[in-house]
């Protein structure tokens, strides 16, 4: 207990102490505006690969999805504080309130139902959210005509400051809790595709969320939107204080997670998911609930995105892109938070600030040369990753991890019963980590 | 899973039975697939002819993805690797070939060396030739590639593989847009012979002229169509011989099967490897040519999107299998066309991938995807 408080104790202050100094930098302009958008989308994608390490890392699902909602969440807030802040209306606020809200609530009572129901096969129940949501939808749009003006009117009598700041922080929950939503009713039969098939469907959920942005405007009405040719005018909210809070609050919500029952149930699921389907694991459970919750992290950093240099565009979505996050919780080590944390703000350092100021004068085009070769450099020198499964001492979990007796540990005295014990029950081979375990399949 | 025969604990109402049956899914899947029917049906009672013309273009298509997608689904099928460098391949035999053409004039070297010969000969002998280049040197750039960068890691982590091909596509990509390399232009390629069309219709066969195109009351196909159709069947033919009948296909189909086992009988597993990722860039290069012959117009970054939907048309028709990859790619190659004349152009991309999505949660493995089977 005294040893986990300190630990606590040491996280919390260094928590406090990167945001003062940052801040610090920050308002005396030491570090510049550039490296501030640097390092405040630095944290965005710290938030976004914590929610895709959790999907991949820690459960072994191989997702490419994390992008596609992304999206969904930077525009969705970008729509909701865009028409606050250029028509002084909360319709896209209250319209996207009723929405999840309604949604939510639909899918909590539809889970307890459908639950009773025996061999409901995913795809049934797919169609039973599906409709749900949809129907909620309308329902919203048409409730929120109602309800919008007196909204507006609450939100315009306080001061313009202080309702920017209360309708950017809603539209950032909204944001994840959308994508959160959304990625349920997705989830529920792609989840049942097997590792490789679940990564190319949901690479095709990102390149379909690309092309119904590219097509805003003109198929589905988002005047405001633009299409192609990218959103402008959203009002520049995410201060460092906000992202500082979102990466924070993201960062304690994993860690308990994954020290929780919760957790061990979804850790055990990437070591070997028949093993935990034999110890009464709900496996298409807990693949779904980690999903959402990497989800709604991604909703949660899209929405912050968006309001970082409050302009958006479908380009930013595409399917190309949609690999940064994989590169960087590989580059930090999968299932590794901190190494997360510190390959993000790396990577946001070296590409986009590092190697535009580094580069020669005409050799601005080399940076795209440059970065694949040090991630081929990298993956050739160290395949897991900087950090492997290293975490500073908050992060990690009580347990000690799982690891193979070495020959050496045998001189050690380790009672030989013991070292057979282990050596019947271990899971993992020597030379296993989680994804060579699924490369060997 | 879902199957259980545990009995229905209230009254089993005719819901219920349905949901037992799986009903309910089906029923939207059917649905939609019964949407999409019903457009494609009053379109063929709107205008057949224009319907028969998509459907001659989605072939002309549906042949370079599977050209394409042969190397995705070999590669896939011998080191499970998703190689995303392959799309970039496809883009470096695009620019091989219009070098060959415009710097080299390659396509005219018979025509220089034996001056009496007819045209027709000489340009034919030529093209063959830029393809057969195209096809070497993007062989040789996959063999590089695969010795560089994928062959240190042919033991880590089959993710460290994929963000290496990951990496590896960017560097094709940004380093042919340098100034000095393919430059970052939109390029326009010149075909190697002239372009000839013919109209199908009511009175028999006609020769177009070239500026004779908006005719509605027949079928318009040109020589472009005919030789990527013949080409690639003639390609995929040799491909399929490769595999079946010669000692390298055998060693082939061996290592995809069993990689320990496969060298313990003393074939050697990376030389195979290699020899797999080359004939499936060899096939790329002359897909990259043919596409451009289609739609001359040619830039560093024109493989993304035509490898990916290849690579969706290997997954569609089983990665692994050849014949899936290629009425894979014929189906990609319909729903492309048929979906941006007769649903929405824009949002063709997106229906590409939603029949993608769909198809994996009916028959998970594609179509003609084995069930996956444990491998020791």
């Amino acid at each position: 207990m005294n040893r986990m408080s300190r630990s606590t104790l040491v996280f919390l202050i260094g928590a406090v102490l990167v945001f003062g100094v940052t801040q610090a930098l920050f308002s005396l302009e030491i570090l510049t505006s550039f490296w501030s958008t640097i390092i405040r989308t630095g944290a965005v994608m710290a938030i976004v690969s914590i929610g895709l390490n959790l999907i991949y890392g820690f459960n072994g699902q191989f997702s490419l999805g994390q992008w596609g909602f992304y999206a969904i969440g930077a525009y969705t807030a970008a729509d909701i504080t865009w028409r606050w802040a250029n028509n002084k209306s909360a319709d896209g606020l209250v319209v996207m309130l009723l929405v999840t809200g309604l949604s939510g609530t639909a899918i909590m009572f539809l889970r307890a139902k459908l639950a009773r129901i025996r061999g409901l096969d995913a795809l049934s129940a797919f169609t039973l959210y599906l409709t749900a949501m949809i129907l909620l939808a309308v329902l919203s749009v048409f409730l929120g005509g109602f309800i919008t003006p007196a909204v507006s009117g609450l939100l315009q009598a306080l001061p313009t400051a202080l309702s920017m700041q209360i309708v950017f922080f809603l539209a950032v929950l909204i944001a994840g809790l959308i994508a959160a939503e959304i990625s349920f009713i997705f989830g529920l039969p792609v989840l049942t595709l097997g590792s490789d098939y679940f990564g190319i469907a949901t690479l095709g959920f990102s390149i379909i969320v690309k092309v119904l942005l590219d097509n805003s405007d003109t198929m589905f009405g988002f005047v405001e939107m633009k299409g192609a040719r990218g959103m402008v005018g959203i009002p520049r909210l995410t201060s460092w204080f906000w992202v500082f809070l979102f990466l924070f609050v993201v960062v304690v919500v994993t860690r308990n997670l994954l020290r929780s029952s919760y957790g061990r149930a979804i850790i055990s699921i990437r070591e070997d998911e028949i093993a935990a389907k034999a110890m009464g694991i709900d496996v298409a459970h807990y693949k779904n609930l980690t999903f959402v919750i990497g989800s709604l992290f991604a909703g949660l950093a899209g929405a912050l995105y968006a309001h970082i240099n409050g302009f958006l565009s479908p380009n930013t979505f595409n399917f190309i892109r949609s690999f940064d996050p994989m590169i960087i919780i590989v580059f930090g080590g999968l299932g590794s938070i901190t190494g997360t944390l510190a390959a993000s703000f790396t990577w946001a350092l070296v590409l986009e600030g590092f190697l535009r100021l580094w580069l020669p004068e005409g050799f601005e085009t080399w940076r795209y040369v440059v970065y694949p070769i040090l991630l081929l450099l990298l993956m050739l020198l160290k395949p897991k990753g900087l950090f492997g499964d290293y975490e500073i001492p908050f992060l990690r979990d009580q347990l000690p991890p799982l690891e193979p007796i070495a020959p050496e540990r045998i001189e050690e005295g380790i009672p030989p019963a013991a070292i057979q014990a282990s050596a019947t029950t271990m899971p993992v081979k020597p030379s296993d980590n989680p994804t060579s375990q699924e490369a060997s399949e | 899973m879902a199957t259980t025969t545990a009995p229905v604990p209230r009254s089993s109402s005719i819901f219920e039975l349905a949901i037992k049956k799986r009903w309910l899914g089906k029923a939207f899947l059917i649905s939609i697939a019964l949407i999409a029917l019903w457009r494609i049906i009053i379109a063929i009672q709107a205008n057949p002819i224009l319907f028969l013309q998509q459907v001659v273009n989605g072939i002309q298509l549906g042949f370079v993805y599977a050209l394409i997608a042969l190397g995705y689904t070999m590669v896939y099928g011998i080191v499970r690797l998703i190689n995303f460098a392959h799309g970039d391949v496809f883009m470096v035999g695009a620019f091989i070939s219009f070098f060959g053409i415009t710097r080299f004039q390659l396509h005219l070297w018979l025509g220089n060396v034996a001056p009496g010969l007819p045209l027709w000969v000489t340009i034919g002998v030529g093209s063959v030739s830029v393809v057969v280049l195209a096809m070497i040197v993007c062989a040789w750039l996959s063999y590089v590639i695969e010795r560089i960068a994928y062959k240190p890691l042919r033991n880590a982590p089959r993710i460290s593989a994929l963000i290496t091909a990951i990496g590896v596509s960017f560097f094709l990509e940004y380093f042919a847009a340098l100034q000095f390399v393919f430059t970052p232009n939109f390029i326009t390629f010149k075909r190697p012979f002239p372009v000839q069309t013919w109209m199908i219709g009511s009175n028999g066969i006609q020769t177009l002229a070239e500026s004779q195109e908006s005719a509605s009351n027949g079928i318009i196909f040109s020589n472009i169509a005919l030789i990527i159709i013949i080409s690639s069947i003639i390609l995929l033919l040799l491909l399929q011989y490769v595999v079946q009948k010669t000692r390298i296909g055998k060693a082939m189909r061996a290592v995809a099967y069993d990689k320990p086992t496969a060298r313990l009988m003393g074939i050697n597993v990376d030389g195979i490897i290699s020899v797999t990722f080359a004939i499936g860039a060899s096939l790329a290069g002359a897909a990259g040519m043919l596409y451009a012959i289609a739609y001359p117009s040619i830039v560093f970054g024109m493989g993304i999107i035509p490898g990916l939907k290849a690579f969706v048309a290997a997954v569609l028709g089983g990665i692994g299998s050849i014949p899936g990859a290629l009425i894979g790619a014929l189906i990609m190659g319909q729903a492309e066309n048929l979906s941006a004349a007769y649903i929405s152009s824009p949002m063709r991309d997106a229906i590409a991938f939603t029949i993608l999505i769909i198809v994996l949660l009916v028959r998970p493995t594609g179509i003609f995807g084995e069930p996956s089977r444990e491998k020791a």
